[in-house]
């Protein structure tokens, strides 16, 4: 019989337990599926700013990037395809003292949603718009995307894409927007950065995440694993802060210009809206404060 | 609660219909609209984007229907009361997410001003065809409430009820009027605020961490959870538990989608408001609503002249239906009547109801213009041979 005495029991305890609903895991994601680095950042990024997390919302449409507001232990929204970032601008025109997070993925904001995507940024709407960009449909089982590199096969295009994709930062910035950043999802401290200085910019903030999908995109086009890819990703990245957002476009197992590109100061829609209503009804109106006002 | 004097424009109003739903939702302390230009329903957003900013809201026209119908909902969680306004094309745009409004259960008000469709159809001109669609026309299993007003009076005074009606039930609820209704002019009263009686959202009692989004306690309305009070919660459009987490699969589905129909259902004495004359003894009874309900007037009077022993129903809900009024009523008269501008919709409803007790007609009509009056007195002919 032996006379060791068994260790001390050992209490596992998540890092991001305070941010993550640890009832709700474990998530659905693939193995080395970008979503997660880039949930961590998300969290190191709320963490580092020590903001208030019950002034903090978040919003995602569907896909497998959809499910991230489901695993944020915030007040969060599970919306419909396309539609995180309409539903979250009534939100925080609502609740202009919240800061909120619309967390979706590049069929989801670009695709379906590619109409709220300019018009919220042409508006400078207070979001933060987190885009993981993988190149392909995931959750539908890898179907083409608007932001498919020309030549990649997916199941809907099985003889390769040969439609244009989106350069992404380029349109965000001619629509509008404030804050304009691209990493990828192995960028992690870059990437924590950027997502701190969207969440401080007041407006229509958007950082595009360049992340792997290893059971379609990788799969599909037999570029290894995930994380193969996503190493990939980041080795083939060059870094070009302020670069000139026509020259961003991603091919097929491109070279990836990433970094900061757009960083500018602009009044945001409701900052515009009581401006314009000062000028017309002086101080017979009162600047809208938000339902927050009312409480 | 009583509504705020600041919100009410008390006073005697020459206002067409849609002026006068603008006007009830503020009355009610709608903060929050967001449109999208459509004929024949554009004045409401007008009219509210003119006044809001006196009064401390917002009103922002969207991208789109589908932009609006989502803005609503996300202001409506984050604690204003909200709506937009719309008409058969974009009614159509609205309908995937009127149904998210519903399986979040978020309280806001859509008014459908009614043109002749199918597509672009009559833009200008009115229907009442889209009261299917108002039932069914997001997928899924769900129980709508829809009102149908007759008049600009009535515009305001059911848009008001429509507020009270989806913060009581917590869920999105319809006006649907019509282009005759929103665009003809007529007197308006508008009353001191402290007759207006408003429902205010019900919350939770219980603290942060002790409460979920879809707890029923005890209440077939769960009450909310505010946001930014540290909740944390969290919903979905899935099907989901009371925790508001996903849960895909069939018992999940099964409490889900009885919830959003039980709710409805056991409280359809609260909520089916019929406007009855003249239906003790009738041999025949014409059931009609919104604008309908008085172009059957001139036909009613007629027939009355005639000797027939004719009642009617003024459907001022008309979703959810009355399927026991209707089925009662059935069993004592020769032949009811639905008058309605489309080519049989909501008739449907009453056939089935009636259970083949009584004769069935419809009054129906592609909509253009309102009916003729003789047309509906040569259908009541027909009814009581």
């Amino acid at each position: 019989m032996s006379t060791k005495t068994a260790p001390p029991p050992v209490r596992e305890e998540h890092p991001m337990e305070n941010l993550l609903r640890m009832d709700r895991i474990p998530h659905i994601w693939c193995p080395t599926c970008g979503l997660g680095t880039t949930v961590t950042a998300l969290a190191a990024a709320l963490e580092q700013l020590q903001l208030d997390l019950n002034k903090v919302a978040i919003f995602s449409g569907i896909g497998c990037t959809g499910r991230v507001a489901g695993y944020l232990k915030l007040d969060s929204f599970h919306t419909t395809h396309g539609r995180s970032i309409p539903f979250a601008a009534g939100f925080s025109i609502a609740r202009p003292d919240m800061k909120t997070i619309v967390f979706s993925g590049d069929g989801d904001l670009i695709s379906i949603g590619g109409n709220h995507f300019i018009h919220n940024a042409r508006r400078n709407m207070d979001l933060t718009v987190i885009c993981i960009n993988n190149f392909i449909y995931a959750m539908t089982g890898g179907q083409v995307a608007p932001t498919t590199p020309i030549s990649a096969n997916t199941s809907t295009s099985p003889h390769g894409c040969y439609e244009h994709p989106f350069n992404l930062p380029l349109l965000a910035a001619s629509s509008g927007a404030v804050y304009v950043a691209r990493w990828t999802a192995l960028h992690i401290r870059r990437l924590t950065a950027a997502i701190k200085e969207a969440l401080m910019k007041p407006g229509f903030s958007f950082v595009e995440v360049i992340a792997p999908c290893s059971t379609l995109y990788a799969r599909r086009n037999k570029l290894g694993d995930g994380l193969s890819l996503m190493k990939f990703y980041h080795d083939n990245s060059v870094i070009k802060h302020g670069a000139d957002l026509h020259e961003v476009d991603i091919g097929y197992q491109s070279k990836i210009i990433v970094g900061k590109f757009i960083d500018i100061e602009k009044p945001t829609y409701i900052q515009s809206m009581n401006e314009g209503l000062k000028k017309k009804f002086g101080d017979k109106f009162k600047p809208y404060g938000g339902a927050h006002g009312n409480d | 609660m009583k509504a705020d004097p600041k919100n009410v424009l008390t006073g005697a109003h020459y206002l067409d219909g849609n002026h006068a739903s603008a006007e009830g939702a503020l009355a009610a302390g709608c903060k929050f609209f967001a449109g999208y230009p459509i004929t024949p329903s554009t004045e409401i957003a007008e009219r509210f984007a003119s006044r809001i900013p006196l009064l401390g809201g917002v009103f922002i026209q969207m991208e789109d229907e589908l932009a609006s119908m989502n803005a609503i909902l996300g202001a409506s969680w984050g604690g204003l009361k909200s709506m937009t306004c719309t008409s058969g094309p974009g009614f159509s745009l609205m309908m995937e997410n009127f149904g998210l409004g519903m399986m979040l259960e978020t309280p806001t008000v859509l008014v459908n001003v009614q043109r002749g469709g199918p597509s672009t159809g009559l833009p200008t001109l009115p229907g009442q065809a889209d009261m299917m669609q108002a039932r069914w026309g997001s997928h899924g299993d769900y129980e709508v409430i829809a009102l149908a007003p007759d008049s600009p009076q009535e515009s305001f005074w059911l848009t008001i009820h429509a507020f009270n009606l989806a913060e009581k039930y917590r869920m999105p609820v319809l006006v649907m009027t019509d282009e005759c209704v929103g665009h003809m002019t007529e007197k308006v009263v508008i009353p001191a605020a402290e007759e207006i009686e408003l429902v205010e959202r019900n919350f939770t009692k219980k603290a942060p961490g002790e409460a979920w989004p879809y707890e029923m306690n005890g209440n077939a309305v769960p009450p909310m959870l505010p946001v930014g009070k540290g909740y944390k919660f969290h919903v979905t459009g899935l099907t989901h538990d009371y925790k508001g987490y996903p849960v895909i699969n069939a018992e999940a589905q099964e409490t889900c989608v009885n919830h959003l129909m039980d709710k409805i259902r056991k409280h359809t004495d609260d909520i089916i408001w019929l406007e009855e004359q003249d239906i003790d003894g009738a041999d025949v009874v014409v059931m009609s609503y919104g604008i309908s309900s008085r172009v059957v007037q001139p036909a009613i009077a007629k027939a009355k002249k005639d000797g027939i022993k004719i009642g009617q129903i003024k459907m001022v809900t008309v979703w959810p239906f009355p399927e026991k009024r209707v089925a009662e009523l059935a069993s004592k008269v020769k032949s009811l009547i639905m008058v309605e501008l489309n080519m049989g919709q909501v008739f449907y409803e009453m056939d089935r109801c009636a259970r083949g007790q009584c004769r069935t007609y419809l009054c129906g009509h592609a909509g253009g213009t309102v009916h003729n009056p003789e047309d509906i007195y040569q259908t009541i002919k027909e009814a009581v041979k």
